[in-house]
């Protein structure tokens, strides 16, 4: 294969991850911009789509799309309880309780799923076959497809969501301005809770649509979750078109790096750009003197 | 309307509010004045449910406030125009208004309501009607006060709490805006807590005032009585 094939290749599965990388990051992003928490328990809520899927498949029996919609809908169950019973009891909470406590959810998550389910690493079939679509001289799997057609459903729905219903509206408003949130009567608390169940859906449809071509274990939240919160700091925690982009210049980065240098370096990538970006760039990369953070 | 007894309000240890009374009767515009730190924003904030009185009773047309959620309040019919304004920076103007009448999208028949509403405040707001698209953070000063206001306003309050509105404004925006206070008043029965540093200013439309210091009213009468008197004593040359 010519070079430029081999990076047509990598572009392709570069920009897949990338796409994955975009739906958790902008997940980050939305609880950031409603609450000033980072949670890092948004991993494990990309590793349960991928094993509630799993769940529903092999033992509920359940056909593939209602599976997925199982599998999104009880790790929104579990984001959702996960405020309820974290964030929400704490009355002053620090910066500091909050990491801890996002971490500490994450370790539960992951240990009890690892209690239910084992430490084997899972297979989920791919949604219409795996057989190679050439496009020019580069092959494409239709799975890279449906991540690409169902990620730009999703960050599509979620786009009209926040600009043109008044409930995403009134999350853009706790974001910019909580006190006069509340005093034109929205309820806050709500809209916090909101914001853990828009991004436990989209975290884990993330997690269930690169399942199939990763694999599954218990474990794969940490260094998804890792590669979102990247992909929203190169963005500057927007929950826009920032995040996405950051996403995607992080799995193509990452892509090329483990084609053409060596695959060791594919995981550094990611922190040497986070390194990076905190060093020299807070703001992230894409984001412009003042704009809209969700 | 609204009667207020013996409220006691604290920050942690600070006393804010000392055995505060006061009242309105509908259509009253009543004036809420005081130097910095007397406890005006405490007062309004308490009345909205955003900082509850340790003590003391709050009656609104009859009813019992005390202890309801800031979001009940603005349902019974209290909104507060805070201090600073306060508008939904990255949003539209159109947004920050319809975000006003929040509470009001439940109802179907309020919906269309809210279209209405939402023009009648571009009526009373034109410099707001040529700006609908615009996000509110690049809006003058004097625009955002109007457009604080009108996000008030779109919740079809009863009792408007209006902070310190004329900070920060030229004179001329601060007569605009007392116009349409007055005008509300009359058009539409609104009453009116509005508090202000510029006393002489505030007192001119109020019909009554309260003058306070330091958590405690110590002065209180017909609005010509106390711009006569001259003895609330700071900044009455406005
Ligand atoms: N969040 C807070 N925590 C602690 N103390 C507070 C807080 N907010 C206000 N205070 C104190 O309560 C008192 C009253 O404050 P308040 O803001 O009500 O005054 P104000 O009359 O509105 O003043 P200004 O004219 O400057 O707006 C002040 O002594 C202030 O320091
Ligand atoms: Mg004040």
């Amino acid at each position: 294969m010519e070079l430029a094939d081999q990076i047509a290749q990598y572009l392709v599965s570069g920009l897949s991850t990338g796409a994955i990388y975009a739906l958790i990051g902008i997940g980050f992003a939305i609880i950031y911009n409603s609450t000033d928490i980072i949670n890092f328990a948004q991993g494990e809520l990309v590793m349960l789509g991928g094993m509630f899927t799993l769940f529903s498949l092999n033992v509920l029996h359940l056909p593939l799309p209602l599976a997925i919609l199982f599998a999104v809908a009880a790790a929104t169950a579990v984001g959702v309880l996960f405020e309820r019973l974290t964030i929400r009891p704490l009355k002053s909470p620090t910066p500091l309780a909050l990491i801890i406590i996002t971490i500490g959810g994450s370790i539960l998550i992951r240990g009890i799923t690892m209690m239910i389910g084992g430490k084997d690493t899972h297979a989920i079939p791919a949604f219409s076959g795996s057989e190679p679509i050439l496009i020019g001289t580069a092959t494409i799997l239709p799975q890279h497809l449906w991540i690409f057609a169902l990620t730009a459903l999703a960050i599509t729905a979620n786009k009209l969501f926040f600009e043109y219903t008044i409930t995403g509206k009134a999350m853009r408003a706790c974001a910019v301005n909580r006190r006069a949130a509340g005093l034109v009567g929205i309820d806050v608390k709500r809209m916090v809770l909101f914001s853990f169940a828009i991004s436990s859906a989209l975290g884990s449809l993330a997690g269930i649509i690169v399942a199939p071509l990763t694999m599954t274990s218990y474990d794969v939240g940490i260094m998804l979750g890792l590669k979102g919160f990247c992909a929203a700091i190169i963005g500057g925690l927007s929950g826009g078109i920032g995040t996405v982009l950051g996403g995607l210049l992080l799995g193509v980065l990452e892509s090329l790096g483990a084609g053409l240098i060596s695959s060791g370096y594919k995981d550094a990538i990611a922190f040497i750009i986070l390194l990076l970006i905190l060093f020299i760039r807070p703001q992230g990369l894409f984001t412009k003197a003042q704009t809209e953070r969700v | 309307m609204l009667k207020v007894k013996n409220i006691n309000t604290y920050y942690g240890k600070v006393h804010a509010l000392k055995n505060i009374s006061l009242h309105l009767s509908a259509r009253e515009i009543v004036a809420l004045i005081g130097a910095n730190g007397a406890g005006k924003t405490t007062i309004l904030n308490t009345l909205s449910g955003v900082t509850p009185p340790a003590s003391g009773s709050i009656q609104f047309e009859g009813e019992g406030v005390n202890g309801l959620a800031p979001d009940r309040i603005v349902k019974i019919g209290i909104s507060q125009v805070p201090e600073g304004r306060q508008v939904f920076k990255g949003l539209t103007v159109a947004d920050n208004l319809e975000l006003g009448a929040y509470l009001r999208f439940r109802s179907r028949a309020d919906r269309n309501a809210i279209k209405l509403d939402m023009q009648h405040m571009y009526e009373l707001f034109p410099r707001l009607g040529e700006r609908k698209k615009q996000m509110a953070g690049t809006l003058s000063g004097g625009e955002q006060q109007m457009l604080a206001i009108g996000r008030a306003l779109m919740a079809r309050p009863k009792l408007l709490l209006l902070d310190e509105p004329s900070m920060g404004l030229a004179p001329l925006v601060v007569q605009e805006i007392f116009a349409v206070i007055e005008k509300l008043r009359q058009e539409e029965g609104t009453t009116v807590l509005l508090v202000e540093q510029n006393a002489k200013a505030a007192l001119k439309m109020a019909d009554r005032g309260y003058v306070l210091e330091t958590g405690k009213v110590i002065l209180e009468g017909a609005a010509a009585d106390l711009l006569e008197s001259g003895e609330t004593g700071f900044k009455t040359e406005g």
